[in-house]
């Protein structure tokens, strides 16, 4: 199945989904020292969830993950906004948006190209 | 999204490689959001600077922007501390020392490092209809709601891209027909003293859009009340009839009606023995000020509770013989910093303020888990003298 989207940040990724179903407070849920969301690795996985959410500083926790060597490989999401779209692109994380993300489930292993979602 | 010559030169790196990538933050977020286009903006305001917040990756990336310049007026948030005050505020070297290079960078970036989130009263003062780009909450709902200025809800890092390209891309608040009210607010009450910001955040919590109150108030009043309502939710603007300056065609045919009556106000409500009073978030206006200096003029200070308030420090300048008052009377007035950024909810586990932002975030582990109660000035001030 391939699911078509919009590029947020441009890239080529494949693996491991870890999805979130609620959107994420990036200053409060992410901890980029220990690349975790809600206590989940996320290290070198493809991380899936609706939408950004809260404080205007997460972009800086965003770029934390890189920063750190905890980037995921990709965020998958329903909608971009301001803090996740502009912490991707400092952190260079490919992202798409515009996503149906319940096509998409925990654990999956999926191939990411640019602007479209490979589920083999 | 159409770009200009010049904007197409930069985004190919004719001027280098970090302008190209603040221009393509741009871009993007324009893209995501269907901008037609990138307008000039006239102000900044940026979060992201108190170290505690933004850490060694914020204070990473900031270093890596070596060499730009912003374009226009930029002011910054709150930082972590007022530097005569380190011990009160319990600041160690690593965070004296960090949160110094975080400001180095953005005074090498040519932003003006008065860090208030009251850029408004005098630092960085915008005017009806102009575009600017801020992304202090409590500041982009004062500057779109009271002053009639057009900004969206910026990230700390977009913001920053703005100011450097000296644009924001054309959507959202900057746009007439997204400036209308998408709620009525009906309420069962007059509102006074701490209703305001209690007011400001059951409306956060209840709408996702703009709402129009039928109120009276004064301008501390709304500040309070729009810094509340842009914490506990996303709200970026509110109008107020026969107050702020937009009101007048801002109701629509559409708009949701929103019923708050007077017990949930008043649930809210509680008594604490609080150990510290905090008056000033956002920064107090000189009109708080005044009131606080007469309050105090000549009273006792109780020895168990303090009194701090935080203000903008050209605020602190000019009414220096307000603060002056205060300080004799035993209280604190603390610039460049604020209650919510400093360390100061870590300290304090008691915490009275006249502010509905300031106890949405106190009361959260990460800040502190203070026990926190909003009440007016007032009620406030009689609980710290004798």
């Amino acid at each position: 199945m391939i699911l078509k989207g919009r590029a947020i940040v441009d890239g080529f990724a494949e693996g491991e989904v870890v999805k979130f179903d609620k959107p994420i407070v990036i200053l409060g849920d992410v901890n980029e020292r220990e690349g975790k969301i809600l206590g989940r690795e996320i290290k070198d996985k493809i991380v899936v969830f609706p939408y950004g959410a809260g404080s205007t500083v997460g972009s800086y926790t965003i770029y934390g993950l890189r920063y750190y060597n905890n980037a995921p490989k990709a965020f998958v999401l329903e909608k971009a906004e301001t803090i996740v779209a502009a912490g991707a692109i400092i952190a260079e994380i490919p992202t798409v948006d515009g996503i149906d993300i319940s096509k998409i489930e925990n654990g999956m292993h999926i191939v990411l190209k640019n602007d479209q979602i490979e589920i083999p | 999204m159409y770009l200009t010559r010049e904007e197409e030169k930069i985004m190919e790196g004719e001027i280098g490689e970090n302008y190209a990538k603040m221009l393509k933050i741009l871009v993007k977020i324009g893209e995501i959001y269907n901008a037609d286009r990138l307008i000039p903006i006239s102000s900044a305001q940026i979060s992201g600077v108190s170290y505690n917040t933004i850490g060694d990756a914020g204070l990473h990336f900031l270093k890596s922007l070596k060499g730009v310049k912003v374009k226009v007026r930029s002011t910054l948030n709150p930082l972590a501390f007022d530097k005569r005050y380190l011990k009160e505020l319990d600041v160690d070297r690593t965070l004296l020392e960090k949160q110094m290079e975080i400001i180095n960078a953005y005074k090498d970036m040519g932003i003006i490092t008065t860090a208030t989130c009251t850029p408004y009263y005098y630092d960085n003062v915008p005017d009806l209809g102009e575009h600017i780009a801020w992304a202090e909450s409590s500041a982009v709902i004062y500057a779109n709601s009271i002053i009639g200025a057009r900004t969206n809800r910026e990230g700390a890092v977009t913001a920053l891209a703005s100011a450097i390209i000296g644009k924001t891309p054309n959507y959202g608040l900057h746009l007439d027909e997204n400036r209308r009210a998408t709620h009525l607010i009906e309420l069962d009450f007059e509102p006074k003293g701490e209703d305001f910001p209690l007011l400001g955040l059951l409306i956060g919590k209840k709408v996702q859009g703009i709402p129009y109150l039928r109120i009276s108030g004064d301008y501390d009043d709304f500040k309070l009340m729009g810094a509340a309502m842009a914490a506990s939710g996303s709200i970026a603007m509110y109008h107020v009839e026969n107050f702020t300056p937009e009101y007048r065609n801002a109701m629509g045919d559409y708009v949701e009606k929103i019923s708050i009556e007077k017990d949930e106000i008043n649930e809210l409500k509680r008594n604490v023995d609080v150990e510290l009073v905090a008056i000033g978030c956002p920064h107090v206006s000189p009109s708080e000020l005044r009131k606080i200096a007469e309050f105090v003029n000549g009273k006792k200070k109780r020895k168990n509770v303090e009194l701090w308030v935080f203000a903008a420090r050209s605020v602190w300048e000019k009414y220096n013989d307000l603060v002056s008052i205060i300080e004799k009377f035993g209280g604190k007035v603390m610039v460049d910093t604020c209650v919510v950024v400093s360390n100061a909810g870590k300290i304090f586990k008691k915490i009275g303020t006249t502010s509905g932002k300031a106890a949405f975030y106190l009361s959260k582990e990460k800040f502190g888990g203070a026990d926190v109660v909003v009440e007016d000035m007032y009620t406030l001030l009689r609980s710290v003298v004798e």
